[in-house]
């Protein structure tokens, strides 16, 4: 086989979502050589998905401040976030919005002609009073609205962008430093090496480990693979978010927004069900708590419909005129997938799995950091990840709405301030160990062809490993179920290693991608698995029907899963960097 | 339930040249969308090719040509359509495998129209201000997901793609003229003038026609035209 091609450049960053694609801005225009692999076009990436806005603390409409907005990010993480990383993204927020705005984005106007803010879940003013409108936003297609002016920008910026490649393993030298990645071109199935620097994963979150989810197709935990791979733990996998209105039994995602601007959510005996289990925040409190309100309705047989297996979201009472102008998107949505207009008739949602709070776990500044003997966190030179697929950890055990558009503007702009202190420092590319791209070609070269006969299909195991994760791994979860989740998801693991493809082309070859994304796949599914089975408590999204209390003396630490090792843990960082500690209180919405 | 498909196959590997393949589905559910169907085709035959993510519309991952009409497979129910359901790749544009067609042409001609705010005051320490009424002149033109359904149904397109810049260019060269933020309308209007960046539009109208999102490009395309006339008086 001929060489293969090699291509040099200080910084690779890996996705193109939010994330990617603001950390190469600030790369570009810090003359920085930039690549940017994405395995889809740009604006294809999950980041326009985002409907419902982003939170900063603007005080254009309601009073605010970055600190209440901390608060409000603590108490929704369950205590689990990371103080430090919070206050930094908090603070940093308004900036934030201010640059993307100035970027071209065109978000929705008060009659000042300042930034929209609309109320969203879990947002408060003065640490828990009243209701804040903190979240800026452009109608509800806030996400589509950054990602195309970002990608936009780096048009400016010139950022090279490497379109429909596939990344397959992160490439090393023998100490480890991290040097790049093997990718190929799915057009033509061409192997590339890129060398550089520094390398970002912005590959965002694992969505597709569940059968019904609001993520798209691509969600497959690409990055969060390619750590495990590489010796990096995974964090905090079993807290998985799952978003109460999705439209019932398919998935498509209701904004939260909806519920900002005054809809609510009604059981099968037209009771406002979240009066009772948040009296105060009713359909504004935190995701986990909603999710868990509807689950239990639908359990007790409240639930709406012949199967009693969903609750209904009104908004008719909003009027056609606010539908249209704040929620056109999700009027569309309903109109193309139910035959229902929102202005008209209520919306059948349910909790439908939505976002990864787990990931590569990382510092503030983006900078991707591993147990090193006593030392929790030790960065690995290199390696920097931000966005849904890093754990910072500013969600802890349970996001709040609007703070995942945060987290990417905040956290890939970190990264690349990082990076441009490392390129300076650094500036020369290190050897890499030639046997880390063998490894790398052996994983691509697989699926050239099959094992043997009897292998099963890549689709077959992807439809059994989504349908376990959603049995065994749900809104509410108790050890038998998971210990026979953990065997299930084990097995399919060991399946897959016999796993055949159809397909042995070169020309995009879709089900070799798809064979890649379930290896992927798999492996968040264990990580995720492994980590719920071992937390006995109740935390934000994980809540264990056999351990329904928090354990701040046990359990107020971070799960980090190796594929070698299996579990860890580490303490949550409790000090800010410059305000007092918000210490665990019960939490009631 | 049997649902029949005519889909346009084509792998450079191992075809001398693209053919049609019949297909059948039996196991449909109501609802369904042509995405889910391709789906299923593609477990039962995992070489057939196209592009997806979102399965929502919002994408734009999905475009081909479904019963000679350009649209978006995910939000476009099987019940709808008359069957067989043919299915082509976008017309007029390089074919790589499959439903898989080369974008690069289409999107050359989006960046050519400089798809970026142009502000050449510095910056305030806070948002720029735009009245509510100056941001409804966005609504119709920020939408657009860059699917190509509009620029590869449209018959300028096909004729001179080098040189007219299509209708998806174009709703987005509308979006930065009538961006009250914007600084650079002189340069943005320059750049449009000739006989066929823009002047090509016939105003045959199939892009608004098949925009999955309900945009008019058409309308856009007239709208520039009209702050030409303005600017040359």
């Amino acid at each position: 086989m001929a060489a293969i091609q090699r291509r040099q450049f200080d910084t690779l960053i890996i996705g193109a979502g939010g994330g990617g694609l603001r950390a190469a801005l600030r790369l570009s225009e810090a003359e920085a050589s930039v690549a940017v692999v994405s395995k889809v076009f740009p604006t294809r990436s999950h980041t326009v998905a985002a409907q419902g806005g982003m939170n900063a603390a603007l005080a254009n409409v309601s009073p605010d401040n970055w600190h209440w907005h901390m608060f409000d990010t603590i108490k929704g993480s369950d205590y689990l976030g990371d103080q430090d990383a919070i206050e930094y993204m908090c603070r940093a927020a308004p900036k934030a919005v201010y640059e993307l705005e100035h970027f071209g984005v065109p978000f929705s106007r008060l009659d000042n002609g300042s930034i929209y803010q609309r109320a969203f879940g879990g947002q408060s003013q003065n640490f828990g009073g009243d209701q804040a409108a903190r979240t800026c936003a452009a109608a509800d297609r806030t996400g589509h609205a950054i990602l195309h002016s970002l990608y936009q920008q780096n048009i400016r910026a010139k950022t090279h962008f490497f379109d429909e490649y596939f990344s397959v393993d992160l490439l090393k030298d023998e100490e480890g430093h991290v040097l790049g990645a093997l990718v190929f071109n799915i057009m033509d199935g061409q192997p590339l090496i890129i060398e550089a620097k520094t390398t970002l994963l912005a590959t965002g979150g694992a969505g597709q480990i569940y059968r019904n989810t609001t993520n798209a197709m691509i969600n497959t935990g690409d990055g969060l693979g390619m750590a495990l791979r590489a010796g990096v733990p995974l964090q905090d996998m079993e807290f998985f978010q799952f978003h109460p209105t999705g439209i019932a039994g398919r998935g498509m995602l209701i904004t939260e927004g909806a519920r900002g601007e005054g809809g609510y959510l009604v059981n099968g005996e037209g009771e406002r069900l979240m009066e009772r289990y948040a009296p105060k925040a009713k359909d504004l409190a935190s995701r986990d708590v909603v999710s868990r309100a509807i689950a239990t309705e639908i359990r007790e047989g409240r639930g709406c419909g012949v199967n009693k297996d969903h609750v209904l979201l009104k908004l008719d009472h909003l009027g056609e005129a606010v539908i249209q102008e704040r929620l056109p998107g999700i009027r569309q949505t309903c109109m193309t997938f139910l035959g229902i207009d929102p202005a008209e008739a209520a919306i059948p949602v349910s909790p439908t799995a939505h976002y990864t709070m787990g990931g590569i776990p990382t510092n503030r500044h983006a900078q991707v950091v591993v147990p090193v003997k006593d030392t929790p966190e030790e960065a690995v030179y290199g390696l920097y990840a931000a966005g849904e697929c890093a754990c910072v950890s500013v969600h802890g055990a349970n996001r709040l709405g609007g703070n995942s558009l945060l987290d990417i503007l905040v956290f890939g702009r970190a990264a690349a301030n990082h990076i441009i202190g490392h390129l300076a420092e650094n500036r020369y590319h290190r050897p890499m160990d030639e046997s880390s791209v063998d490894k790398a070609m052996e994983r691509f070269q697989r699926w050239n062809k099959n094992p043997g006969q009897e292998g099963e299909s890549v689709d077959v195991l992807r439809h059994e490993l989504k349908t376990v994760m959603e049995k065994h791994c749900g809104v509410f979860r108790n050890e038998a179920v998971l210990r026979e989740g953990v065997a299930q998801v084990e097995q399919i693991a060991e399946r897959f290693k016999d796993a055949k493809i159809d397909d042995h082309s070169d020309t995009f070859n879709t089900a070799r991608v798809e064979a890649l994304e379930l290896e992927n796949l798999i492996a968040c599914g264990l990580a995720t698995m492994h980590s719920a089975f071992a937390r006995t408590e109740s935390r934000g999204a994980h809540s264990r029907m056999d351990y329904p209390e928090r354990d701040d003396k046990n359990w107020m630490r971070h799960s980090l899963y190796s594929l070698d090792t299996g579990l860890d843990y580490k303490p949550v960082r409790t000090k800010p960097v410059s305000v007092a500690s918000f210490p665990p209180r019960p939490r009631i919405y | 339930m049997t649902v029949r498909f005519n889909i346009y196959r084509y792998n450079p590997e191992v075809d001398n040249k693209p053919y049609m393949q019949d297909y059948e589905l039996e196991e449909i559910e109501p609802g369904m969308m042509l995405l889910a169907a391709l789906l299923k085709l593609k477990e039962q035959d995992a070489s057939l090719s196209f592009r997806r993510s979102c399965g929502e519309g919002v994408c734009g991952s999905d475009s081909m040509n479904i019963n000679g009409v350009n649209g978006l497979a995910c939000i476009t129910p099987l019940s709808e359509l008359k069957q067989p359901i043919e299915i082509r790749p976008l017309p007029g544009q390089p074919v790589i495998r499959d439903l898989i067609v080369d974008m690069e042409p289409f999107y050359q001609q989006y960046r050519a129209v400089k798809p970026y705010l142009i502000v050449n005051d510095p910056m305030p320490e806070v948002e720029l201000r735009q009245t509510p009424e100056q941001r409804k002149k966005l609504d119709g033109l920020y939408e657009c997901i860059l699917c190509g359904c509009c620029t590869t149904a449209c018959p300028s397109f096909w004729w001179n793609p080098e040189k007219f810049l299509g209708p998806a260019a174009l709703l987005q060269a509308s979006r930065f003229i009538e961006d009250s933020r914007d600084q650079a309308l002189d340069e943005r209007l320059e750049n449009l003038e000739g006989p066929f960046k823009l002047f090509r539009c016939h105003t045959i109208m199939n892009c608004v026609q098949v925009c999955p999102k309900g945009l008019n490009p058409t309308r856009a395309i007239g709208n520039i035209k009209k702050k030409m006339v303005k600017k040359s008086l």
